[in-house]
């Protein structure tokens, strides 16, 4: 009956000779993709939602502004705006734009875009002023950051 | 005499290196956090001139006035609503009103408002010509204006969830005059010349003219 006989011996692992270079590809992928935070964010963060986003197409030509109250209550609990790693008040808003737009090239400058991450408990009365100033400064793209909606149905 | 090495291998012992990969890995893992460079994009007005601005007087007809008082409470033309859902709607009408279409070309792209309904798709010129046209909404899309006015007290949330609303109705509107579904339109990328000639096909002659107004100083 040696028809039915057993398998050869060959063996039934599995080769893993190939998981390191596996585990290697998948660890350039994240290493190229992170972005490791270089700001702390100081003020309360919860986006609200919207639907229909836009991506930027530049990333070089954003730059942030963090706006919410304060998570240190020893800032008091009125909305501040927080540029890069400080607070900075809303008469800041026009030097510090100007300070981002020395970083770009001359070409780019009018074309910065403000990414506004503002918290949802916030009253548009800063937000107001805050893009009067931005309209001072000549920067007049602004973007309000937003996470994806889920959708509803 | 010194003996030369024994018969031990020479190969660095890589057996530990997915271990150590792993660790990376999911190191990385739990620090990433891939950035999102998505939102509502807006253009600020240009900024104010010492100089009083012109009075440019413009039709009420064709301003489409969205206010937001301090109790989040929406007045959209003078009269109460409750759903902000149902902005999109509303403003996809009155932009498409075409209640008297000029002849005058505007905007870069030099197309009048008679050039704009001439391009759009059966579907919708019918929509139009059986729904729309009336005295009392907007005269064309290049004169069409949204104005939004918050009050300082009112939340950003809110604020959010219309200005989403009425990016909903223009982006439907581009999508659907060139065919594609509002979605498609928001994900065109601009960098592939074909898909940015339809961008711009789908925006020619109908301007996003989203005004965000001054709001009113005190609290109402």
């Amino acid at each position: 009956m040696s028809k039915f006989k057993k398998k050869s011996t060959s063996s039934q692992d599995i080769p893993t000779a190939a998981l390191p270079d596996i585990i290697f590809m998948l660890l350039f992928f994240f290493m190229v993709s992170t972005v490791l935070r270089e700001t702390e964010i100081k003020v309360e963060q919860r986006i609200p939602r919207a639907e229909q986003l836009v991506k930027l197409e530049k990333k070089k030509l954003v730059t942030y502004l963090y706006i919410g109250q304060p998570k240190d209550a020893a800032f008091g609990t009125e909305p501040q705006v927080q540029a890069n790693d400080v607070f900075i008040g809303i008469d800041g808003i026009i030097k510090w734009v100007n300070e981002e737009k020395s970083k770009l090239s001359e070409v780019e400058r009018d074309q910065i875009t403000i990414s506004m991450k503002v918290d949802e408990e916030v009253k548009m009365g800063i937000i107001v002023d805050v893009q009067t100033e931005l309209r001072e400064a000549n920067a007049r793209k602004i973007m309000y950051a937003a996470p994806q909606k889920a959708d509803e149905n | 005499m010194a003996r030369s090495k024994d018969k031990g291998s020479q190969e660095v012992n890589a057996g530990s290196m997915a271990d150590i990969a792993f660790l990376l890995l999911i190191f990385f893992l739990v620090t990433t956090q891939i950035a999102t460079n998505k939102g509502l994009t807006l253009l600020l007005p240009p900024k104010q001139e010492e100089d009083e601005p012109i009075e440019i007087k413009q039709q009420q007809r064709n301003i489409f006035k969205i206010q937001i008082n301090s109790a989040d409470k929406l007045l959209v033309e003078d009269e109460p609503l409750d759903d902000v859902g149902e902005i999109r709607d509303m403003v996809y009408d009155f932009v498409l009103n075409f209640g008297s279409p000029g002849d005058a070309k505007k905007g870069k792209a030099k197309v009048s408002d008679k050039d704009v309904y001439n391009s759009l798709p059966a579907s919708m010129k019918s929509y139009i010509s059986r729904n729309l046209g009336s005295d009392d909404s907007s005269d064309g899309p290049s004169s069409a204006i949204v104005s939004l006015k918050a009050d300082r007290g009112s939340s950003y949330a809110i604020f959010i969830s219309i200005l989403d609303e009425l990016n909903a109705a223009y982006n439907r509107i581009y999508g659907e005059r060139v065919g594609i579904t509002d979605e498609e339109f928001r994900k065109l990328n601009r960098n592939d010349p074909r898909q940015k000639e339809m961008y711009d096909r789908a925006r020619a002659g109908i301007p996003k003219a989203i005004s965000i107004a001054e709001p009113t100083k005190q609290g109402g």
